[in-house]
């Protein structure tokens, strides 16, 4: 008797499970057009503006500096435009973490926003300075301290000086704003104030535009962020006297700067083919505008 | 009169604590549509971002999700279904069934900064698989594994025993019953668990940003469709982080109003499947 | 009648079957030790990792020395404020959001009416799933100023105060606080909506308040769901990363209100990045001990659930 009762109601579980089943398709459907559609377009959308020259194809992997984001994908964008048969893909994870994967052979380009280590170089990494960045020491908006002294800023960041008043501003307290340990921005800008690992932080954040949002948002706030990210929500800080403009960083005037270094495992020479066209392309006059439009200052020739 | 007053108190801290924390939750929901809603348009949704032409689209980061989500459930559901089976039809109660439930429990209690640090190490430089796709579905089957298999089990254990017994009374095996008469009946639970997996899936980050990394673009050939699996990818929600800690808070909170029309969408089909399997039991 | 008639013709095939038993046995015993599996690998892992930068750099200058400047031409790794501000933000937020948490359950299952439930409950759940960083930008957004002008008020007169732009620990606090807070209602609501009704009904008859009846009844009824809750949530609170790595400052500090303090997880995320050498593996020494104290929770959630079980 019972056994017939669980019967029955198997055979109307039955029936409702087909219901189910028919809904798991219907889902899974919708997945496939919902994806069918978001790849359709795009692909439209990029392949009228490619210009197919040549066929050279392959990848082109890096890793490396947050701070060179903005210019590498511009770069990236720029190449697969020019050969769309190329796939380059850029992680950024940070300067030691590129320079360390080209060095593991994980990626072909390690980006770095400093210069290479003695013993980095000595297990092979060979270094391209492709461009020109400077640091700028920025505040918020509504700051109208325009100009600091090195030793000023020195004292702000050690925490001597604690408030803008101090340094000719408003009685407002100094937010210290910086990046955490590692960060190859740190490290050029605590190099350049000759205090290697003794700035004290109210803030260690770790991407450059992190920064720029803290310190946009934070009356009193005072950082460093890369030239080319600069925009009008912060203002920024002539250091003894000189203000960070292009020509300033290109001939060396602003000395608060640093390199941004493509890093290759071995010479030039023995990469493949992809990434030799790679950098003959940044080389070349369409590279350079496009380092120029992603707010890269090229260095002298 | 002591009492009433009591009473009183009492009831006022549940109201404060109703409007502090509810109506807070609530203002996060229509705070994050009202800043992010009018981000969202076709061009927002279909493309990719172009750094040269300064336009912004994630259709990219869409289709890595996807990516991911399928490909860890492929990986993670049939471990978890299986090891649910195994632990309430075959297992006898023992050392090795503690052991199991045990090692099930501490892996759902581990943060997903851990499993990051795990899948970079082990996935990504162990097995050699680099940032990529791959990885990061590798590292969140480890990471939903427990949630599939909790879910399976507590529907499996729903499942009447009369139709089991039925069925291996008429001599049907271990296996024969399992397939035709166990998982059918299990499956609105088994999914519910699925949709919850997908759902933390989509929801991660931390897990992401050291496996799966944060790539953006779409394959440009058909084997590209393919080769993708093995090509970093970073799925909405690490575009989110990433956009929100560059303070492109319009793209961010953009992304973020599409994730939460998903998530709504998958919690309206949690509910469905909810119902119906408590219906079918009546 | 088919059903049957197949089940007849596979027992026919006596020894075939025995092997797909046998088979699909293996099988499914394989896939219940992927997580015995996982779980050996990562703490095979997590102590290859995180154990040789101890033997490096020392015990006791890792976890009771303060100075964290792992870059420094003679590089200091005390992690003690990293490991006290782990401790004392959750459990501040934890202080703060279970109790909430649970109350505003309390008012979701018995005091809202039904209309009002009915349109709080989704949200709710909603909120459960969206991406902590969410939380943590709006944080950023709304609460850090919020935070700086009473931190300015506070400290006017101070000399010694280094202020923070209201990025410190209370704002740390309450980020987690309210983002545990959609876990600990939904789990505990359901919880108290499992009491059997006439638990509550008969607490009423006996001339029981409403009142008395949600605190001295339902509540105590549905105790083993929200403390399940309570241990996801501390879960939840000391294992988020991203929320908190934009709202509390990030600086080693000792772990005050107004501080700009680090957690155990926000210093895996920031630095690994850029870390190399020695300040990697120590930044896995810091994920070892975050992977201790997950092991200790975990066990006090297992004794608990056991004691449950017997009481």
């Amino acid at each position: 008797m019972r056994r017939e009762q669980a019967g029955a109601n198997k055979i109307v579980r039955k029936r409702k499970l087909t219901l189910s089943d028919r809904l798991l398709y219907a889902m899974i459907l919708v997945i496939g057009i919902l994806a069918g559609q978001s790849m359709g377009a795009p692909i439209q959308g990029t392949s009228m503006e490619t210009v197919q020259e040549t066929t050279l194809s392959g990848t082109v992997t890096m890793a490396g500096s947050t701070s060179m984001e903005t210019f590498v994908n511009a770069l990236a964008e720029g190449f697969m435009n020019r050969y769309p048969q190329v796939i380059v893909t850029a992680e950024f994870t940070g300067s030691s973490a590129g320079i360390e994967a080209v060095l593991a052979g994980s990626v072909d380009i390690g980006n770095s926003s400093r210069r290479l280590r003695p013993e980095e170089k000595a297990a092979g990494a060979v270094e391209h300075v492709v461009a020109l960045d400077g640091i700028v020491v920025v505040t918020d908006a509504d700051n109208f301290v325009r100009e600091l002294t090195k030793e000023q800023l020195g004292e702000i960041y050690q925490g001597n000086i604690r408030n803008w008043r101090q340094v000719g501003g408003t009685d407002t307290a100094i937010v210290v704003v910086g990046r955490e340990a590692g960060s190859g921005t740190r490290e050029t800008f605590e190099a350049f104030l000759g205090l290697e690992d003794t700035c004290a932080y109210a803030n260690e954040l770790h991407s450059t535009g992190a920064v720029m949002a803290r310190v946009s948002s934070t009356p009193g706030a005072i950082g460093y962020v890369s030239f080319e990210v600069l925009d009008d929500t912060v203002s920024v800080v002539a250091i003894d006297g000189v203000m960070p403009t292009e020509e300033a960083i290109r001939e060396g005037l602003y000395r608060l700067s640093r390199p941004y270094v493509m890093v290759t495992k071995g010479e030039l020479e023995k990469q493949c083919e992809t990434v030799r066209e790679f950098f003959l392309y940044l080389d070349a006059e369409e590279g350079k505008s496009l380092l120029r439009r992603a707010g890269g200052i090229l260095p002298d020739e | 009169m002591m009492r009433k007053l009591k009473d009183d108190v009492l009831l006022c801290l549940i109201y404060l604590a109703a409007f502090g924390a509810e109506f807070l939750l609530l203002g996060i929901l229509v705070y994050v549509f009202v800043k992010g809603f009018p981000y969202v348009d076709l061009q927002f949704l279909t493309t990719v971002t172009s750094v040269l032409q300064g336009t912004v689209g994630i259709a990219g980061n869409m289709v890595n999700t996807i990516y991911i989500v399928v490909l860890t459930l492929v990986i993670a559901v049939p471990i978890g279904i299986g090891s649910a089976i195994y632990l309430n039809e075959y297992a006898r109660p023992g050392k090795m069934v503690r052991l199991i439930t045990f090692t099930t429990q501490t892996l759902a209690g581990i943060p997903s900064i851990l499993f990051g640090l795990f899948g970079m190490m082990f996935f990504g430089i162990t097995l050699g698989l680099g940032y990529s796709i791959l990885t990061g579905a590798l590292t969140l089957s480890l990471m939903v594994l427990p949630l599939i298999t909790r879910n399976t089990q507590e529907a499996l254990l729903a499942v009447p025993e009369s139709y089991k017994s039925g069925a291996l009374s008429m001599g049907a095996g271990k296996w024969y019953m399992i397939r035709t008469i166990l998982l059918p009946s299990a499956m609105p639970g088994i999914v519910t668990g699925v949709l919850l997996a997908v759902g933390r899936i989509m929801g991660e980050s931390a897990a992401l940003l050291f496996t799966a990394g944060s790539g953006y673009l779409l394959p440009k050939s058909a084997g590209g469709w393919f080769h993708k699996v093995a090509e970093s990818g970073g799925t909405l929600t690490i575009q989110l982080y990433l956009s929100m800690s560059k303070a492109q808070y319009d793209v961010g909170f953009g992304i973020a109003v599409v994730l939460l029309c998903i998530l709504f969408c998958m919690n309206l089909i949690m509910k469905f499947f909810a119902k119906y399997t408590t219906e079918s039991q009546r | 009648m088919r059903q049957i008639d197949s089940i007849l013709y596979r027992s026919s095939q006596v020894s075939c079957a025995q092997a797909i038993e046998k088979a699909a046995e293996m099988i499914f015993s394989l896939c219940a030790f992927t997580a015995v599996g996982a779980v050996f690998s990562i703490t095979l892992y997590m102590i290859a990792n995180g154990v040789p930068a101890v033997f490096q750099a020392g015990v006791k200058e890792i976890l009771f020395t303060t100075v964290w400047q792992p870059t420094a031409t003679e590089p200091s790794f005390g992690i003690l404020y990293v490991i006290l501000t782990s401790i004392i933000g959750t459990f501040l937020a934890v202080l703060l959001g279970v109790p909430v948490g649970i109350l505003a359950a309390v008012f979701l299952a018995e005091v809202a009416p039904r209309r009002l439930a009915a349109v709080v409950r989704p949200a709710v759940e909603l909120l459960a799933g969206i991406p902590s960083v969410i939380y943590g930008v709006l944080g950023m957004m709304i609460l850090n100023p919020l935070m700086y002008r009473l931190e300015q008020r506070i400290f006017a007169d101070s000399q010694t105060h280094q202020f923070t732009g209201g990025a410190n620990l209370l704002s740390a606090v309450f980020v987690l606080a309210l983002m545990i807070l959609p876990t600990v209602i939904n789990i505990s609501e359901a919880a108290l909506l499992a009491v059997p009704p006439e638990l509550k009904a008969s607490s009423l008859a006996l001339g029981a308040s409403p009142v008395q009846t949600i605190f001295q009844v339902t509540i105590p009824a549905a105790r083993s769901g929200i403390l399940a809750a309570v241990v996801l949530g501390v879960g939840r609170a000391v294992g988020e990363a991203m929320a908190i790595s934009l709202v509390s400052g990030n600086s080693v500090n000792l772990p005050l209100p107004f501080h700009s303090v680090r957690f155990l997880t926000t210093a895996i995320v920031s630095e690994m990045g850029y870390a190399g050498g020695l300040h990697r593996q120590v930044l896995f020494t810091i994920g070892l001990v975050l992977f201790v104290f997950i092991m200790i929770i975990n066990g006090i959630l297992s004794s608990i659930l056991k004691g449950e079980k017997r009481g």
